[in-house]
C-alpha cells in the first residue's frame, strides 16, 4: 500500500489533480464552519453585481452567490461520494461474481449489465425522480448510485475473468476455499486499484448526473447544489440578461471538481498500466 | 436481435412499474385528487378522466399493463396534460426532426474529429499531445450544459453574434427561402458546436489511449523492422485502435444523447429535450413517458446500426458472419 502511494506521488499529474481536488474539498468543508451564513438567506436584490460586500454578487433570489457556491460544492461532493460508493459497491460485487463464477451466472449478470448500460441512466433517473415528491441529499445520492453501477461491473468483470485462471487462485481452490473466500481474498486485492479508479470516475459521474437532474428540475430539494444553482440561473435567464456571476461560478466549480477527478484517474491509469506511459 | 427486444422490454417495464411502485407518484396523486373531489374546474376533470381511461387506471394492474403494451405497439403515446387535447404523438412528431437534425450530425462530427485528434496526439506525442490531452480532459470534464451556457453567454449575449435561443426567429415564417435557411443555421450553430466540442474531448482521450497501446504492440515493432513507412504503419494502428472506439460509441451513445438533450434545454431548442423539460415542469406524465420511450427506441436503433457497421468494418466479424449464414 505504501509503495503504491510512493509511486503515485512521483506522477506529476496525480499530484496536481490530487492537490486541486483536496483544495476544493477543504474549502467546501472549512468555509461553512468559519462562516455560518445560511446559503438560502436572501440578502440583497436580484442579480446584484459583484461588489466588496458580495464578492460574487447575488443570484435571482438575491442570495449571496459566494456562500451558495461553497455550500453547493459541499452538497455536490457529498452526493457524488454517496453515489460513487454505492455504484462502486454494487458494480464490484456483480462484476466479481460474474467474472469469477462464469457460465450461466455470468451470462445472466452480463446481459443485465449490458441492458442497463444501453438504457440511458438519465431516463431511469427521471422516471424515479418524478415519482418522488421530495429528494433529500442522501436519497439523491442513492438513486444516482443504483443507476450507474454497470460501468464498474463491466470493468471489474473483465479483470476478474482474466484472474480466474491464475495459479494462486487454483491453489486456493485446491486448498478447499469456497468461492466467496477466493473472490475476496484471491481476486479482490489484485484488482483493488481498478476498483478505486472506478470509484473516482463514479464520484465524478455522480456529481455530473446530479447537475443534469437539477437542470431538468429534478435535483435535490431544499438544498443548494452546484446543479440547482445552474438551473436557477438558467430558469431566471441569467445568461441572457448578462448576469455571468450567477452561472459562471457553479459552472467552473463543477468543471474543476470533475477535471481534478479525471486527472487523478488518468494519472493512476498511467501508473498502473505502464504501457500507457508515453 | 433478441437482445434488443429484451432491452426494449426491460425499459418498457421499468417505465411502467417504477411510477406505480413509489407512493405519492404522479399517477396515484391524480387518482386521489379525483376521488376526493380536489379537482375544481370542469375541463381539468375531463383531462383527468381521459387520463385515467387512457392509462386504464380503473382496471387491475395486469390489464393496465396489457393496455399499456398495446398502446405502445400501436404507437399511441396518449394525450398530453399540459397541452390537452393535443396528443403526445403530435408534440413529439414535431420535435423529433429538430433533435435528429441536431444530435446526429453533432455526435458523428465530434466522434470522427475526436478520434482523428486522439490518434494524431498518440502518434506525434510531444507538444501536440501535451496541449491536446489536458485540453481534452478539461473539456470532457465540463458537462454538456455547462459548455452550452458559457457558449450561449459569450457568443450570443456578450458578442451578440448568434441568437440567444429557439430553433428559428419568431418573426420569420418557416419556408424554403434563403433568408429562413440562414436564420435556421444561426440558431443551429451554438447547440451544434457545444455538443461537438464535448464529444471531441471524450473521444480524443479514448482514442489516444488505444493508439498508444497499439503503438506498443509487436506487430508495429515488426512493421518498423520491415522498414514500412510511417504513413502505412499509422494506417494499421488507426484501423486497429478504431474498433474499440466503435464499440465504445455504442455503449456511450445513451449517455451522449442524455447530455445533448439538456443542451437543447439551455438553448430552448424546439426538440425532444425541451419538451421533456416542459413535461417535467408541468407534471405532464404522458408527455414524460412518451419522450422517454422515444429516446430509448432511438438509442437502441443507434446501437443496432453501430452493430451492423462494426460487422462491416471488422473483417474478422464479417467473415464469421458470412460463414454463419452459409
Amino acid at each position: 500500500m505504501n509503495s503504491m502511494v510512493k509511486v503515485l506521488l512521483t506522477s506529476k499529474k496525480f499530484v496536481i489533480g490530487f492537490c486541486l481536488f483536496m483544495t476544493l474539498v477543504l474549502v467546501s468543508i472549512i468555509v461553512p464552519l468559519v462562516n455560518p451564513a445560511d446559503p438560502l438567506e436572501m440578502v440583497g436584490l436580484m442579480y446584484e453585481k459583484p461588489s466588496s460586500e458580495y464578492w460574487l454578487g447575488t443570484d435571482n433570489f438575491g442570495r449571496d452567490v459566494l456562500i451558495e457556491l461553497v455550500h453547493g460544492m459541499k452538497t455536490s461532493l457529498r452526493i457524488g461520494f454517496i453515489a460513487g460508493i454505492i455504484a462502486t459497491f454494487i458494480g464490484t460485487i456483480i462484476g466479481l461474481v460474474a467474472g469469477y463464477l462464469g457460465r450461466n451466472i455470468d451470462n445472466v449478470l452480463n446481459t443485465i449489465t449490458n441492458i442497463f448500460l444501453v438504457i440511458p441512466p438519465i431516463l431511469i433517473l427521471i422516471i424515479i425522480s418524478i415519482s418522488l415528491e421530495s429528494r433529500s441529499l442522501g436519497l439523491m445520492g442513492l438513486i444516482l448510485g443504483i443507476t450507474s453501477w454497470p460501468w464498474t461491473a463491466r470493468a471489474v468483470r473483465a479483470q476478474a475473468c482474466s484472474l480466474r485462471a491464475r495459479e494462486h487462485v487454483n491453489l486456493a481452490k485446491l486448498n478447499g476455499s469456497n468461492p466467496l473466500e477466493i473472490i475476496f481474498k484471491e481476486i479482490l486485492p489484485y484488482i483493488f486499484s481498478y476498483v478505486f479508479m472506478s470509484f473516482i470516475l463514479q464520484t465524478a459521474g455522480g456529481i455530473l448526473n446530479e447537475a443534469a437532474m437539477s437542470m431538468l428540475g429534478l435535483g435535490p430539494t431544499n438544498v443548494v447544489s452546484l446543479g440547482t444553482m445552474l438551473s436557477w440561473a438558467l430558469l431566471f435567464e441569467a445568461p441572457r440578461v448578462g448576469a455571468w456571476w450567477a452561472f459562471l461560478p457553479p459552472a467552473i466549480g463543477i468543471t474543476l471538481i470533475t477535471f481534478s477527478l479525471y486527472v487523478i484517474n488518468t494519472a493512476m491509469d498511467e501508473v498502473f498500466n505502464p504501457k500507457l506511459r508515453s | 436481435m433478441f437482445w434488443y427486444v429484451l432491452t426494449f422490454f426491460v425499459a418498457v417495464v421499468i417505465i411502467f412499474v417504477i411510477p406505480r411502485l413509489i407512493p405519492g407518484n404522479p399517477i396515484s396523486s391524480i387518482i386521489s385528487q379525483m376521488a376526493t373531489g380536489g379537482v375544481q374546474s370542469e375541463s381539468l376533470e375531463k383531462i383527468y378522466e381521459s387520463f385515467i381511461h387512457e392509462f386504464g387506471l380503473d382496471k387491475p394492474l395486469f390489464f393496465q399493463f396489457t393496455d399499456y403494451m398495446k398502446n405502445i405497439f400501436r404507437g399511441n403515446l396518449g394525450v398530453s396534460f399540459s397541452l390537452f387535447p393535443k396528443t403526445v404523438n403530435e408534440i413529439l412528431g414535431e420535435a423529433l426532426p429538430w433533435t435528429l437534425a441536431l444530435q446526429l450530425p453533432a455526435i458523428l462530427v465530434g466522434w470522427i474529429a475526436g478520434n482523428l485528434l486522439g490518434a494524431v496526439a498518440a502518434y506525434r506525442k510531444g507538444k501536440f499531445d501535451r496541449v491536446l490531452f489536458p485540453a481534452s480532459i478539461f473539456i470532457s470534464a465540463m458537462p454538456y450544459y455547462v459548455l452550452a451556457i458559457i457558449l450561449l453567454y459569450v457568443f450570443a449575449v456578450y458578442f451578440g453574434w448568434f441568437p440567444t435561443g429557439g430553433g428559428y426567429s419568431i418573426t420569420t415564417l418557416p419556408s424554403f427561402s434563403l433568408s429562413f435557411m440562414k436564420d435556421l443555421l444561426s440558431h443551429y450553430f451554438l447547440p451544434f458546436l457545444s455538443i461537438v466540442l464535448v464529444t471531441i474531448g471524450g473521444q480524443a482521450i479514448g482514442m489516444r489511449e488505444m493508439s498508444i497501446y497499439e503503438l506498443n504492440t509487436d506487430y508495429v515493432t515488426y512493421c518498423r523492422m520491415l522498414g514500412l513507412s510511417d504513413r502505412k504503419i499509422s494506417g494499421y494502428v488507426f484501423r486497429n485502435a478504431m474498433l474499440p472506439q466503435i464499440t465504445g460509441l455504442a455503449i456511450s451513445i445513451g449517455t451522449m444523447v442524455g447530455g445533448a438533450l439538456i443542451t437543447e434545454i439551455v438553448f430552448g431548442y424546439p426538440g425532444i429535450g425541451t419538451w421533456l423539460f416542459n413535461g417535467i415542469r408541468q407534471q405532464d406524465y404522458p408527455l414524460i413517458q412518451g419522450t422517454t420511450l422515444i429516446i430509448i427506441i432511438a438509442v437502441l436503433l443507434a446501437n443496432f446500426i453501430i452493430d451492423l457497421v462494426y460487422g462491416f468494418v471488422d473483417p474478422r466479424i464479417r467473415i464469421a458472419q458470412m460463414e454463419e449464414s452459409r
